[in-house]
């Protein structure tokens, strides 16, 4: 079979907010679904300054771990949960998902992975989008396959805390306390 | 018997050295502070990652695949038709996926707060589109061919004319936002995001061709654009396999 080439990344640029966001891209879940929390935070440039123009998108398993997807080889999840959010930053940086918990997971080799989420961030000056993932500071997060691969001092970077309405998670592109980003 | 640990998951290679452009690219002011610093992680591609969001007709309006109708009035410039097709490394196309595009005016001003030079805004242009990909992975966009504009990176900095382009595939490993360029524009060569890319070769795939047999007579100009995807890695499956016997 033919291997096409593949096309490269470029950034979003600083107009985004005109082309990517949905009024109902911040909700994973409908307002309203029981268990339902935010995960609120900011993203902050090298400096320590709010980014304003960049974008957070989110991709988790439903609550039973399941997915509505095809190569999903222990089935598709029979659910019409959509499992995908995106939020652009406000002007002080800041966003919002409202999501419910994922569930665990199989990870490779008879691991189990804990409740995760999937992380894009795009934005003005990122060429490329950079990927990370949210863990849970209430959850148990031991022998999770993927934060064992992750330097000790870093691991609490991937990790958001409990607070009033949910979560907060930061993103920090660079500098002190920099957010691990993956290679996928 | 397989366990239920033991799945064999599609494995979704990298791409060839000098597709993407570099994270830190001292063209490229804004870089400077925003990419960084340590090394990457390698993340293994486990459920999350292989699967995506699989985003359907639900998020398109009448008129979202033809920017030049979304005004009562018709926008000023050159009417163009861009389309092309959706397709993974292998060239199976991705089909019933969701397409974003959002672009500059004609004369170069995009419709934001943060746009202020001195272009005017149109008021029948919002510069913003979205489609699905239809099963042979092909979209197609009515549009106006945006302008060049002004920006502060260097002296006397312009951007060739582009049109941001949003595509998820079917894994979060295969989300891409790109841009699509004209053929033979002048500016590619003071414009530092455009040559970011390392591979010369990669760097003209974001170029769009011009196409007569898509140019619509006395209506529009036609572009060929296709979109290729991480491919699925045939060479680890055949391993994943022989681990099973």
């Amino acid at each position: 079979m033919t291997r096409l080439l593949p096309t490269p990344s470029q950034t979003v640029g600083p107009y985004l907010s005109i082309g990517l966001p949905w009024p109902d891209g911040p909700h994973v879940v409908p307002e309203g679904t029981p268990g339902a929390f935010w995960i609120r935070g900011t993203v902050y440039d090298g400096n320590g300054d709010p980014v304003p123009d960049a974008m957070i998108e989110t991709w988790q398993a439903d609550p039973d771990g399941g997915f509505c997807h095809p190569d999903d080889p222990r089935g598709a999840a029979n659910t019409e949960f959509r499992g995908f959010g995106r939020c652009p930053t406000e002007t002080d940086g800041t966003y919002g998902i409202l999501t419910v918990l994922p569930g665990v997971l199989p990870g490779e080799g008879g691991t189990t992975q804990a409740r995760h989420i999937d992380v894009s961030v795009f934005a003005r000056g990122l060429l490329h989008r950079v990927v990370t993932r949210i863990y849970f500071e209430d959850q148990d997060n031991s022998g999770d396959p993927v934060l064992a691969t992750v330097p000790e001092e870093r691991r609490g970077t991937l990790i958001a805390a409990k607070t009033g309405d949910g979560y907060r998670f930061d993103v920090r592109l660079q500098g002190d306390g920099e957010t691990v980003f993956f290679r996928v | 018997m397989a366990t239920p640990t033991e799945f064999r998951l599609p494995r979704y290679g990298e791409d060839p050295e000098g597709t993407h452009p570099p994270l830190d690219f001292s063209g490229y002011g804004s870089t400077a502070l925003r990419h960084p610093k340590q090394d990457l992680v390698l993340l293994p591609q486990m459920l999350t990652e292989v699967t995506g969001p699989l985003l359907g007709p639900g998020r398109l309006g009448e008129h979202d695949n033809d920017l030049t109708r979304q005004h009562a009035g018709e926008p000023q410039g050159q009417r163009i038709i861009v389309t092309g097709r959706l397709l993974d490394g292998e060239g199976r196309p991705v089909r019933d996926s969701l397409v974003e595009i959002w672009q500059a005016n004609a004369g170069g001003r995009y419709r934001h707060t943060g746009d202020r030079w001195p272009s005017p805004l149109d008021p029948n242009f919002d510069g913003v589109g979205r489609t699905l990909t239809d099963s042979d992975g092909r979209y197609t966009f009515t549009t106006i061919k945006p302008g060049a504009y002004p920006w502060k990176n260097h002296d006397n900095a312009w951007r060739p004319a582009h049109i941001h382009f949003s595509v998820f595939g079917s894994a979060f490993t295969q989300r891409l936002v790109t841009q699509m360029y004209f053929p033979d524009d002048p500016l590619f060569s003071q414009d530092p995001i455009f040559n970011s890319i390392p591979d010369e070769k990669a760097r003209q795939r974001m170029v769009s061709r011009y196409d007569h047999d898509i140019t619509q007579a006395e209506w529009a100009l036609g572009f060929q654009f296709d979109i290729v995807l991480r491919g699925r890695d045939a060479s680890v499956f055949e391993e994943e396999e022989e681990d099973e016997d």
